[in-house]
């Protein structure tokens, strides 16, 4: 359910690293919680984003959350096809349905590895 | 089954007019209409006649579920009965046939209305001076944020720019703060479900604008540190914001200006009996403490005591200008200066000692099946949530739904946001010991039926027209009008 290869966030965000750019999307944990995303909305392409801030919205039929940034950085690709298919959220969180990729600035304090978020979201519900 | 639309049942050739013959030469539309004025395809509108017509919107009208046809505790919104006799009055031609371009000369008594409706407001509330331009709760709100930013600017404090809200507030509290162009920081509440103090004090300072809180909160709970909380903001130089969406609680009995806030807002179609919902539209009246006053809308009305005469003053240099179009929603202020007049000071408490003891009533009732996730005695509403049951509970959507069956409108559901699976009832002063206990009666069935057989309250409702829609379909792939193939 969580991927050993990526990092996570206390907000349900994951970052997967490499060559200096990171993928972010939301964990599955996060869209089961959210359940059906109904719209999805990401920041231009090139907008600066400082760690934790708030990068763009997920709403499901249940809520609205915030997606916050697990790095500091620069806005390289949005995933455009979750506009007219906020479904692949729901379907395929850490493949089809990932976020944003940035060009990584600088690391959000205290990323979580997979067994440590799958102990927090443990200790959550 | 789902209804047809007078477009699906149009049938061509059918037709509500017949016109006498013609008494006059003939003039075709292409002789009368220069071309570049004509549309190019005919309209499609539907052609039914007079009868067919009258039936399909009386039939809808009889789906509708309002509060002239029965309870509705939906929380927060004081869904109480509005007497008609608030409609009687705002239909006297001296308020319906007037135009807010007339003179103010030809306008007097309705001029009168709104400075005196003005002071009754400012009575109630412990504050210096209100304005009735905004249109609805929310709008009151973001006047009220602009008045504080006002406030602050003109005090060269223009930093201040953040604005404190407890967990449990209302979502357009956090929504106005932003549209404000203000940052939320956010208070959780403590185990008794009100503010933490020690975290109010960790975050408010020099950058604080404003703390907007609702009192009694949505937990149906009155911030019983409220002078404290006070103290703190203003002490840090902040401004209070009171969100009157609760003030049904405390009419007569608590002013927000006396607990220390600086201004307020109060739901005239809550609180004053105004028609909402469908039924609105309605009015967010604003008041301030003195120093606030400088800044308020503009236009304001004032009396002229040397002509003895009403008028607009628009010279108001700090004003933050208008709000809204003229001057608020002129026949909802009557209405509300009717239901004031009718009720006098004593039935205004009146009506707030009896919202709170029919809410603890059907509090009491509720508790022997339903969970109460804050002890004690509540306000006006309060919160409850499902029954475990031995499959491992049902949720609270599931109750909302069956409820539907039984004839009632549900509760608030799934708010506020700190309590999971929370059912928010606010039954008000108007409904009777019966109607509550028949409501009552339906829960207790529903979380019996839960242990029996929860199957019917997963397929609920099973007696509206539709039974649950697709929500989901309904947000990603909208269908938004209808159109001819």
């Amino acid at each position: 359910m969580y991927p050993e290869r990526l990092k996570y966030t206390e907000e349900h965000e994951w970052l997967l690293v490499k060559e200096g750019r990171g993928i972010v999307g939301i964990t599955d944990y996060a869209q089961n919680s959210l359940g059906d995303v109904v719209f999805v909305d990401l920041p231009e392409v090139g907008k600066k984003l400082k760690a934790n801030e708030s990068l763009g919205v997920v709403e499901s039929v249940k809520a609205v959350s915030d997606i916050y940034a697990p790095c500091a950085g620069i806005v390289k690709r949005v995933n455009e096809n979750l506009f007219a298919a906020p479904e692949l959220l729901n379907d395929d969180p850490y493949g089809e349905g990932w976020l944003v990729e940035i060009e990584i600035g600088e690391l959000a304090e205290a990323l979580l590895t997979a067994s440590e978020y799958e102990k927090f979201v443990a200790e959550e519900e | 089954m789902v209804e047809k639309l007078i477009f699906e049942k149009s049938v061509s050739g059918r037709r509500g007019h017949y016109l006498p013959p013609l008494d006059v030469p003939a003039c075709s539309v292409q002789e009368a209409i220069p071309a570049k004025l004509r549309r190019k395809k005919t309209p499609v509108l539907p052609q039914l006649t007079e009868v067919e017509v009258v039936r399909h919107y009386t039939r809808l009208s009889s789906l509708n579920y309002g509060v002239d046809t029965g309870f509705y505790p939906l929380g927060s919104c004081t869904m109480k009965y509005n007497p008609k006799i608030n409609e009687d009055v705002a239909n006297l031609a001296g308020f319906s046939q007037i135009h807010p371009d007339q003179p103010a000369e030809s306008v007097q008594g309705a001029l009168e209305l709104m400075v005196k409706l003005q002071q009754y407001l400012a009575e109630i509330a412990g504050m210096d001076a209100f304005t009735l331009q905004p249109a609805a709760g929310a709008h009151g709100e973001l006047t009220g944020l602009l008045l504080i930013r006002a406030y602050h600017a003109a005090q060269g404090e223009q930093q201040r720019d953040k604005v404190l809200i407890p967990d449990s507030a209302h979502g357009t509290n956090p929504a106005t703060a932003s549209l404000a162009g203000c940052q939320i920081i956010q208070i959780p509440s403590n185990g008794q479900g009100e503010v933490d103090l020690v975290a109010l004090k960790r975050v408010v300072g020099k950058d604080t604008a404003a703390l907007m809180l609702t009192n009694p909160n949505t937990l149906g709970l009155f911030e019983t540190q409220i002078a404290e909380i006070a103290a703190i903001v203003h002490e840090a130089g902040g401004l209070l914001y009171y969100d009157g969406a609760n003030m049904n609680a405390i009419m007569g009995y608590a002013r927000p200006g006396d607990m220390g806030f600086d201004v307020v807002h109060f739901n005239l179609h809550k609180t004053f009996s105004t028609p909402h919902g469908g039924g609105g539209p309605g009015s967010g009246p604003v008041g301030v403490k003195r120093k606030l006053e400088p800044f308020l809308p503009k236009p304001v009305i004032i009396y002229d005591r040397q002509k003895q005469r009403y008028r607009f003053d628009g010279e108001r240099p700090q004003s933050i200008g208008r709000v809204k179009a003229f001057y608020g929603n002129f026949g909802v202020l009557v209405k509300a200066f009717t239901y004031i007049l009718m009720l006098g000071g004593k039935g205004l408490k009146e009506a707030s000692e009896k919202a709170v003891l029919n809410a603890n009533y059907l509090l009491k009732l509720l508790s022997q099946d339903y969970e109460q996730p804050f002890a004690g005695l509540c306000k006006h509403e309060f919160i409850v949530t499902p029954p475990k049951t031995k499959e491992g509970g049902i949720r609270t959507l599931d109750v909302a739904k069956r409820l539907l069956d039984y004839g009632f409108h549900p509760p608030t559901v799934y708010f506020p946001l700190i309590v999971a699976e929370a059912l928010m009832i606010e039954p008000t002063e108007t409904e009777n010991k019966s109607t509550l206990d028949a409501f009552a009666a339906v829960m207790a069935r529903i979380a019996q039926e839960a242990e029996e057989n929860p199957e019917i309250l997963h397929q609920a409702p099973h007696q509206t027209p539709l039974s649950r829609l697709d929500e989901t379909q309904a947000a990603r792939r909208p269908v938004l009008r209808w159109k001819a193939d």
